[in-house]
């Protein structure tokens, strides 16, 4: 099983790819409706991805609450 | 579809439907590509009266108040309908409100039944309000095995053998507490009659009638006013389907579509600009040829259906892009929040009109709607049939404040006659809008007059529900405000919220200050957030009762400094 860290590094990895911004740009901590600039259908847009990377099935009540990719990460971590 | 002028109560109508079309399907409900449920209106009818038997035996009576915090899916239907059997008034509670909003509004409802989804209920019970819950009875939905319920029963099991009793209601008694907002604030619930209900759906069906065979797709919370009258009590009064889909992304909407041949959906423009933002990447992908001959046909579907849509002749034009929507889409409906012109245009261009509405909680969902003849993309329609509407004190250029007076207008907020009387005025409910009524009867908004705003998906945010957010702040006071309402504006797009702050006597807003106020902003949800803020040096106008005068305070902003004071967070 993969550590919360790299599980944060991947997620962070698939949303710069996902909205083509620079990886480096990205942090942990970030709030991504803001830094990226989302609204929540495009979250939304942002977990299919993930799910089909890690091959989980997460439902959209997970994001309820969640702006930062460290939360996320924590999220799909419970699940893998 | 049933007369509902025959009906005294919800219950007893959607009573009526599920003996009038037993073999019809009323629900489906579907998970992404699964399909999770699929009911006949009789075998809606069998799964609902064990439920309401059970709560019977449970001690439901006539007037017993029942919340219901579910996202969409067939129990929420189910529940609803064995409440309204049982004669109980039904409080549906917004399932994204955080558990402590949700505690709140319990407590301000008097609730004594709670039927709730696990993942939320477990939410409940970590919540630090927990040990004041008023409920004295509660069911959990879709519980894993061997999960600590905290004394809660499960729904799945919760069922008696007993013939239920009918409880009949009168028209003029209440059906539902719908909140509005309020959840920091003073609570707001709405608290709508039987008679509003079914007024409310007697208006909308006479204008987009459907019947057995349409198909109506649901995603929006069932607790939202929409999705309850559009998306329930009324394809149930005319034998149609609903189809419920459980989640929002805009794949598995696409794909609803084509599986289940979707007639009509009801969607916020958030949605609505996403499914247009997917249709124009798609257009632009195709060869060069081709889009010249989609944008001709476009061309063609837009000079003939000028006077009224067509929607035969728009599928036979416009094929695949029907296609892609299941072939059998006749309009969508699309209101909660502003929607811009260009988007409804460019989906009637493609022969899929929009009805653009207008409406809110208190006026018992939707005031007016687009009825096509013509079409307009600048408007929100006419009044529904029943319904008045006026503009009070309006300036020069006809516009003032929306009124609104029909039998569809709630009887007042659940314990606070003072706020009720603000609001409806002499049988005449305030609205709060900024609108004007062209010469063909279309209602025409500009704005607000109220301190709130809408965001595109269609929630309504009161500043003063956010402001606990920001309490604790090291500052002498403050106050969240609508951009729009410190600094008026004819428009309905990017509205914001500004926290002012009045700093303590000789201490300037540092970086310290700045960084906790931006970490509170971002614990709020993200249609929640203030903007920006504002610093204002002189003390707020108080009340005797030391509370702020907000009207006048904005008025002392408005006439010091514009909008370009305000430094984003």
């Amino acid at each position: 099983m993969s550590s919360l860290q790299s599980t944060t590094d991947e997620v962070l990895r698939l949303a710069a790819e996902h909205f083509k911004v620079p990886r480096e740009q990205l942090a942990a901590d970030d709030d991504f409706f803001k830094k990226l600039g989302l609204n929540s259908l495009q979250a939304l847009d942002l977990l299919t991805r993930i799910e089909h990377h890690f091959k989980i099935e997460l439902p959209d009540y997970e994001l309820q609450g969640v702006s930062d990719f460290r939360t996320l990460a924590e999220r799909i971590q419970l699940r893998l | 579809m049933l007369d509902l002028r025959e009906y005294q109560s919800l219950g007893e109508a959607l009573r009526a439907a599920l003996e009038r079309w037993p073999d019809e399907v009323c629900l489906i409900e579907a998970d992404r590509e699964r399909e999770k449920a699929r009911f006949t209106y009789k075998q809606f009818k069998e799964a609902a009266l064990p439920l309401a038997s059970a709560l019977q035996d449970a001690g439901f009576q006539s007037g017993t108040r029942a919340a219901i915090i579910m996202t969409n899916q067939s129990k929420w239907l189910i529940s609803a309908y064995a409440i309204f059997f049982c004669g109980g008034i039904l409080v549906p509670l917004d399932y994204k409100l955080t558990a402590a909003e949700q505690l709140q509004l319990l407590a301000h409802s008097k609730a004594e039944f709670l039927i709730v989804e696990y993942h939320l209920w477990r939410a409940i019970m970590q919540s630090d309000g927990f040990k004041n819950l008023g409920v004295r009875f509660v069911l959990v939905t879709e519980a894993p095995s061997g999960a600590d319920l905290g004394g809660a029963k499960r729904w799945e099991e919760f069922k008696s053998e007993r013939e239920p009793d009918f409880v009949p209601r009168g028209r003029q008694e209440a059906a539902c507490i719908v909140y509005s907002s309020g959840t920091g604030g003073r609570p707001k619930g709405c608290v709508l009659t039987h008679e509003n209900y079914l007024e409310q759906c007697m208006a909308l069906t006479a204008l987009y009638p459907f019947s057995p065979g349409v198909r109506y797709l649901s995603i929006l919370p069932t607790n939202h006013a929409i999705d309850f009258m559009i998306g329930f009590i009324g394809p149930f009064t005319c034998g149609a389907a609903i189809v419920h889909l459980r989640t929002l992304r805009p794949e598995y909407i696409r794909e609803a579509f084509t599986r289940y041949k979707i007639t009509y959906m009801t969607l916020v423009p958030m949605v609505l600009k996403s499914l247009e933002r997917g249709l124009r990447q798609r257009f632009a992908d195709l060869p060069k040829g081709r889009r010249a001959v989609l944008n001709t046909l476009i061309k063609a579907n837009r000079a003939l259906t000028r006077r009224q849509p067509n929607v035969k002749l728009s599928r036979r034009l416009l094929r695949q892009v029907h296609d892609a929507f299941g072939g059998e889409l006749r309009a969508f409906f699309v209101g909660g929040a502003f929607t811009e012109p260009a988007t409804l245009q460019f989906f009637y261009d493609l022969g899929i009109p929009v009805g653009n509405g207008y409406g809110c909680t208190e006026a018992g969902t939707v005031i007016t709607v687009n009825d096509f003849k013509p079409f307009r993309a600048d408007t929100v329609g006419k009044p529904l049939p029943g319904i008045e509407v006026k503009i009070l004190n309006a300036e020069a250029e006809g516009i003032g404040e929306v009124a609104v007076r029909s039998k569809t207008i709630m009887s007042q907020y659940l314990d606070d006659p003072e706020m009720t009387a603000q609001t409806i005025v002499g049988g005449w409910l305030m609205t709060g809008d900024l609108g004007r009524i062209d010469t063909a009867g279309h209602l025409q908004l500009f704005g607000r007059k109220k301190n709130m705003i809408v965001t595109e998906e269609g929630k309504n945010i009161y500043p003063e529900d956010i402001e606990t957010a920001f309490e604790g702040l090291p500052v002498k006071e403050f106050c969240v405000f609508a951009a729009n309402y410190l600094w008026p504006q004819r428009s309905m797009v990017g509205e914001q919220l500004v926290i002012v702050l009045h700093p303590e006597a000789g201490k300037a807003l540092n970086k310290e200050l700045a960084d906790d106020l931006a970490a509170r902003n971002r614990r709020l949800t993200n249609y929640k957030r203030v903007h920006g803020y504002l610093t204002w040096v002189r003390d707020f106008p108080l009340t005797a009762s030391m509370k702020i005068k907000r009207g006048e305070l904005a008025e002392q902003i408005r006439r010091t400094v514009d909008r370009s004071a305000m430094v984003v967070l």
